[in-house]
């Protein structure tokens, strides 16, 4: 049998690598003065907004961006469609990124971090609060994308009998783990919507909701669906690779549908619970934001252009993704008010750290594509 | 491509299922609420007999070991303009108009008393991922275990009065709240605010007995003569002056699943700044839809079970094009 993936083979060390490179250290410095100075140094977070940037973009926006190797296994393992296989590694190799730095993220923000490991003793956990179940459940989940990502590691050093060995016992093992990484995404990606439930009244009532939960996994589904095309095509587009285009457009539509589905949902609970759609001032307008970077990609991914041109998809992919992550800082930070005198906008540190995360994701993402066979075999 | 009916069955289910997940909570049964604890001990601040002179926020701060704050550099006293990591009690006050009426909502001026409220069915105790913040099981005083805390803050998010505060300034911080003096309390003493207030406005007891006494003060006709009990409900002694009005409310009896701390005043609560709660706790929604979807661990089992057999199925017999 033919390779299905294949590595890039190019250089790793090219101008835009280095400057990712300045960044991340820039971030791993600022880092290291957060854990001497506290976390009042580095951020603006205070007791009125104990929830920031690293919060609503490192861990909700980064982990449903690593949805990714998520929504691919639902496609091909659940639904059998196996034709999307071609791009699950590079889906997984996001997802494995993401998480990872996620949980890492956590580590930053968390003030009391040499407890952390507490959350991992059974007698120590207290079982009602839906925290418990979301640090578990990524924490869990980050271990199972590295099993997941293992075979591409393994790949690459198949002349040595032990990984051979070890690729046929993965191999033994995938209906397991690929259902345990489907059901862990699906859990924590909800509960990510859960944790907000208990902010109650401090919640706008645009996004409080008991279907949080429900939101927070489709939104989650649709983001795994759009950074799958648009990472598919900006890999074929920045390497100079064919591109992936029937099965982009198969997938416009396998997105577009959750999408509909995420916004008739919503329409309902806001029409259900009589939400002050129209009278809430910058919110209104910014609920409005959110829902058109719904509901205008979700028009182009439907019209027939989509199946033809991936310039459309591409954008609508973008669209989909701001709309996802808008809609996640709506919830953790936009809409929430815990009364009047609090305010908050992140420091320009804080970005920093955030910036030099995502620079050391990239790094890693390049090292891997070039290094290992992660990109579908060119086939056309 | 067409998607074919049986591909549209199967992303149909597919949805159902995840609908199903999600939607659960609106059918499953509410968490029942939490009832007090029959020996509760509290609170009862009555901001009328409150004259705003603080002694209860300089005894907090020295029982405490809770350092004075300075939010004005020029300031030559503690003025902490909210609460903080330093501070856990404080008296606001509301004005309107020209301000000269006591506990008046017009014109007038109100002080308000703000603290933990050591709620019935707490929404920080529910939050926190690891308990460190609980409530005694005798005393149901919500107390904090610096041993145990991630300083995750999650319990700042939950809580609906913003009570526990973060040291942020620290690179080893820790969670500040109103403990109800729980130190004393072990050792049979009481809440320094109450042994300090000069009026009985702050009044220690168990919250049986506080709830009878804010039963008795509303029931009281305006300006007839009467006594209110100082330091503690039960010390014996008294001050004596004529009724003042109250609104028939007392705050903390129902409001928020209720809570231990109880308040009575002259001008409405949302204008002293306390937010309006439903007579359920916020802890008993979130953990009414947690628990319907995690009862048991029930639910993720079948899926699991599910999924294991639906990739092993597709795995063995691959639909490819
Ligand atoms: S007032 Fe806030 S901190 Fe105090 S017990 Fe209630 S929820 Fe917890
Ligand atoms: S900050 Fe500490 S007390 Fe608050 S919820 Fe987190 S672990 Fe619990
Ligand atoms: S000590 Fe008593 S009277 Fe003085 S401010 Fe405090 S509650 Fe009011």
């Amino acid at each position: 049998m033919a390779a299905e993936y294949v590595p890039l083979r190019t250089k790793v060390v090219t101008k835009p690598f280095l400057v990712l490179a300045a960044l991340a250290l820039t971030g791993l410095f600022l880092i290291g003065y957060r854990y001497l100075a506290g976390l009042g140094a580095v951020t603006n977070l205070n007791d009125g907004y104990p929830w920031g940037l690293w919060i609503a973009y490192d861990v909700l926006v980064g982990t449903a961006l690593g949805c990714g190797g998520y929504a691919m296994a639902i496609l091909v393992y659940v639904f059998n469609r196996w034709e999307y296989h071609p791009l699950v590694r590079s889906a997984v190799l996001t997802s494995v990124l993401g998480y990872t730095l996620a949980a890492v993220a956590i580590f930053i923000d968390i003030g009391r971090y040499w407890n952390g490991y507490k959350l991992f003793l059974p007698w120590q956990v207290n079982l009602s609060s839906v925290l418990v179940e979301v640090a578990l459940c990524i924490g869990a989940y980050v271990v199972v994308l590295w099993i997941e990502f293992l075979p591409t590691l393994l790949e690459k050093h198949r002349e040595h009998p032990q990984a051979a060995v070890w690729l046929r016992r993965l191999n033994h093992a995938l209906p397991v783990i690929a259902a345990v990484g489907i059901l862990l995404p699906t859990m924590h990606q909800s509960s990510l919507g859960t944790l907000m439930v208990i902010a109650g009244g401090k919640l706008s009532p645009l996004w409080q909701t008991y279907l949080l939960p429900l939101f927070f996994l489709l939104s989650a589904l649709a983001m795994g669906f759009a950074v799958t095309a648009v990472e598919s095509i900006a890999s074929s587009y920045f390497f100079g690779r064919p591109y992936e285009t029937p099965m982009l457009a198969k997938l416009a539509r396998v997105t577009a549908g959750v999408v509909a589905a995420y916004l008739v949902l919503r329409l309902a609970d806001l029409l259900y619970r009589g939400a002050p759609v129209l009278s809430s001032g910058f919110l209104t307008g910014m609920f409005f934001l959110e829902n058109l970077l719904y509901l205008v990609p979700l028009i182009f991914l439907v019209s027939p252009a989509a199946a033809r041109d991936l310039r459309v998809i591409f954008l609508a992919g973008v669209a989909l993704l701001l709309a996802g992550a808008l809609y996640r800082f709506n919830v953790f930070l936009v809409g929430f008010s815990p009364g009047p005198g609090w305010r908050y906008f992140p420091a320009v540190p804080e970005i920093f750290i955030t910036l030099g995360l995502i620079s050391l994701e990239l790094m890693a993402y390049l090292y891997f594509v070039k290094r290992y066979p992660v990109l579908p075999a060119e086939h056309g | 491509m067409a998607v074919s009916r049986r591909q549209f069955l199967k992303l149909a289910a597919g949805a159902g299922l995840c609908a199903g997940a999600g939607l659960s909570p609106q059918v499953a049964r509410a968490r029942p609420p939490v009832p007090r604890l029959p020996e509760a001990v509290g609170i009862l601040y009555d901001a009328t007999l409150c004259i705003g002179c603080k002694a209860c926020m300089s005894a907090c701060k020295e029982f405490n070991g809770l350092p004075p704050e300075h939010t004005d550099p020029r300031a030559i006293w503690d003025d902490p303009l909210d609460l903080s990591a330093k501070t856990v009690n404080i008296v606001k006050l509301y004005t309107h108009g020209t301000g000269l009426a006591k506990d008046r909502e017009q014109d007038g001026y109100s002080y308000i008393r703000r603290f933990c409220m050591h709620c019935v069915d707490p929404a920080c105790t529910s939050a926190c991922p690891v308990g460190a913040l609980h409530k005694d099981p005798r005393t149901g005083v919500v107390k904090y275990n610096p041993d145990v805390c991630i300083g995750c803050r999650y319990c700042q998010i939950a809580c609906p009065y913003n009570i526990p505060k973060f040291q942020w300034d620290s690179p080893f911080p820790r969670i500040v709240k109103c403990q109800m003096c729980d130190h004393l309390q072990a050792r049979g003493s009481y809440p320094a605010c109450c042994r300090f207030c000069p009026t009985g406005a702050s009044l220690f007891g168990e919250v049986r007995e506080l709830l009878k006494e804010a039963r008795r003060r509303l029931a009281l006709k305006e300006g007839e003569p009467t006594w209110f009990p100082l330091r503690r409900v039960d010390s014996g002694s008294h001050t004596f002056r004529s009724a003042p009005a109250y609104l028939p409310h007392i705050y903390g009896e129902k409001d928020g699943g209720g809570a231990q701390v109880l308040m009575l005043a002259n001008v409405p609560f949302t204008k002293l700044g306390l937010p309006v709660l439903g007579e359920d706790s916020i802890a008993s929604h979130s953990e009414t839809v947690y628990h319907a979807l995690y009862k048991g661990m029930l639910l993720p089992y079948l899926v699991l079970s599910g999924l294991v057999y639906l990739v092993y199925r597709h795995t063995s017999k691959k639909d490819l094009p």
